[in-house]
């Protein structure tokens, strides 16, 4: 039998553990305070304190008032409402029917998107540079009478390019069109002041920064009109009927505490570990190149691809050695095509096959990387060894 | 652990040490396929001996893949089934004998069976053509279907083919 493999998580863009304080803080809440938040008795109105302060903890972080934010169960969810919301409401009021978003954004606005056009909104995807950056140029040059809403990634889930959002917001703020960000990479890993930058709504997940998985939230500018997406008990002023998941709203509030306190301090460690590794592995690995920006990418975050090699070859490999990663290969995904987020910035299809992400977090350790080091070339090497592809002799 | 990901415990034994990869000098006949929908690259070389019998069989075969798990482990897999056989015995291997020989194979990943198979295919028909033998018709519909699709990831790779056929020449 092989000696029990010690796991290295290199995956946090994916999920995050909870952060054991995050855990402690959740419990009282499954089973002594359980009540529902819109019950009248001390049992309700327990919970429905736990739900406000909650609110003020998760606002806090972006300096948003409580009154501005919304929880929901997940970024899909907020994404959808943010977009679909603003739309109908729009519709309804008889604006315009125009919307801006970039073509570097995750599945749940790029289909909420598609799924609007479908009900005769038009969209228009901005393209970005090879390291995934939108001109705000563009944005400008796109916003129309009819444009009702700009909606930009703050930090790409994939690349960890992080945008212009301030000069984005200063535009749409100008032109009268609201402006919506998909924040849950940045959101408690850099600073986000929703009045500084000019954002109007705001979406954001617990479970990408050490909260539970269930809870997530959006930010919505007061006096904003927006349809609500499910409609019943009228929780969330309205805006989002379901019994409120209050065990897991408190988590997310206790890992957003933590987060502005650690912040800064995570930032700086997690920013020389991204470093390390990215020198590393295009120092060690003869044929690879990094994927988006080398420093205005998030702090957590490296991608690279490594010729004539795929990429689901490489996370297996380094499954089996223990350690967990991710790629944007045609095929991993269920689709059987490439990260549309690689193509966009001008990889081509083999190139985008032979991806890697490697995202870094609050237990990612120095010693965790220089293991990661020593093992990928071998891997990239032996793949090689297999692929038809290897006259350049650079790597042999 | 029974599995590693979507795979099963034999496929990734076959991906971990496959068996048979490599470049094969003067090989006797070359299967080059590829997947145009993935992207996915396989190239087989084999060589043709004769049994005691005087059939002629595969005497030697290897494999080199740039794609993933399944293809790597299928065209593994392959060179196992097919390493002796006749080459009628050869032809008939088909997707199913490759996924049984794998225990399984998710269905997304079906389609690196058939690429597999694709490929020792290629590689008997580019040896029956290059010793002006006859093509059994069952094997000409095949090859001109693949044919087809070879174009396709032909365009994709042009450059990084390039490279590789100038190598195979030396």
């Amino acid at each position: 039998m092989p000696r029990k493999l010690k796991k290295i998580y290199l995956d946090y863009a994916a999920t995050t553990p909870v952060d054991p304080r995050v855990a402690r803080a959740m419990l009282p809440y499954f089973t002594k305070k359980f009540g529902n938040t819109m019950s009248l008795h001390s049992f309700g109105q327990e919970a429905k304190q736990a739900l406000e302060e909650s609110r003020e903890v998760v606002a806090n972080l972006i300096g948003a008032k409580p009154n501005e934010i919304i929880f929901t169960s997940s970024a899909t969810e907020s994404n959808n409402l943010a977009l679909k919301g603003i739309a109908l409401a729009r519709r309804s009021l008889g604006g315009g029917g125009h919307i801006i978003i970039s073509s570097i954004e995750h599945p749940c606005i790029m289909e909420s998107a598609k799924w609007l056009e479908k009900q005769g909104f038009r969209i228009t995807r901005l393209p970005v540079d090879k390291y995934g950056f939108i001109n705000p140029d563009d944005v400008k040059k796109a916003i129309k009478k009819e444009t009702i809403l700009v909606s930009v990634i703050h930090a790409s889930n994939e690349i960890g390019t992080v945008q212009s959002i301030e000069e984005i917001g200063k535009i749409c703020s100008k032109r009268g069109v609201y402006f919506h960000t998909d924040a849950v990479q940045s959101f408690g890993k850099i600073p986000i002041d929703v009045n500084k930058m000019n954002i109007d709504l705001l979406s954001a997940s617990s479970h990408k920064m050490y909260g539970p998985k269930g809870a997530a939230c959006l930010f919505i500018r007061e006096g904003i009109k927006i349809e609500p997406i499910l409609h019943g008990g009228g929780q969330e002023v309205g805006l989002r009927s379901s019994t409120v998941n209050v065990s897991a709203i408190v988590g997310f509030a206790k890992a957003c505490e933590i987060s502005k306190k650690e912040m800064k301090k995570e930032g700086e460690r997690l920013t020389k570990l991204r470093d390390k590794l990215i020198k590393g592995v295009l120092k060690k690995i003869p044929n690879s190149y990094l994927n988006g920006h080398p420093q205005k990418r998030l702090p957590n975050n490296t991608n690279f691809w490594f010729k004539f090699v795929e990429g689901e070859s490489i996370v297996i490999q380094l499954d089996l050695l223990g350690i967990a990663a991710s790629t944007g290969s045609a095929c991993s995904s269920v689709k059987l095509e490439p990260s549309h987020i690689l193509m966009a910035i001008g990889l081509k299809h083999e190139q985008a096959h032979g991806s890697l992400r490697l995202t870094l977090g609050r237990w990612t350790t120095e010693k965790e990387i220089d293991y990661l080091l020593r093992v990928l070339p071998g891997i990239i090497k032996n793949l090689r060894k297999i692929s038809p592809f290897k006259s350049n002799k650079k790597h042999e | 652990m029974n599995r590693v990901g979507i795979y099963t415990k034999k496929v990734i034994k076959y991906f971990k040490k496959p068996h048979n990869y490599g470049r094969m000098k003067n090989p006797d006949g070359i299967g080059k396929v590829g997947n145009p929908v993935c992207g996915d690259v396989m190239w087989l070389y084999i060589k043709v001996g004769k049994d005691k019998k005087g059939r002629e069989i595969i005497k030697d075969i290897k494999f080199e893949t740039f794609g993933c798990v399944a293809a790597i482990a299928t065209s593994s897999v392959i060179t196992d089934l097919a390493k002796g056989k006749t080459l009628e015995g050869a032809m008939r291997i088909d997707r199913e004998d490759i996924v049984k020989s794998l225990g399984g194979l998710p269905p997304i990943k079906i389609h690196c069976s058939v690429l597999a198979a694709g490929a020792l295919s290629e590689a008997i028909y580019d040896y029956l053509i290059k010793s002006k033998k006859k093509i059994p018709q069952k094997l000409e519909e095949l090859h001109q279907r693949i044919d087809k699709e070879k174009k396709i990831i032909n365009e994709k790779y042009k450059e990084w083919i390039k490279i590789e056929e100038k190598m195979h020449k030396k």
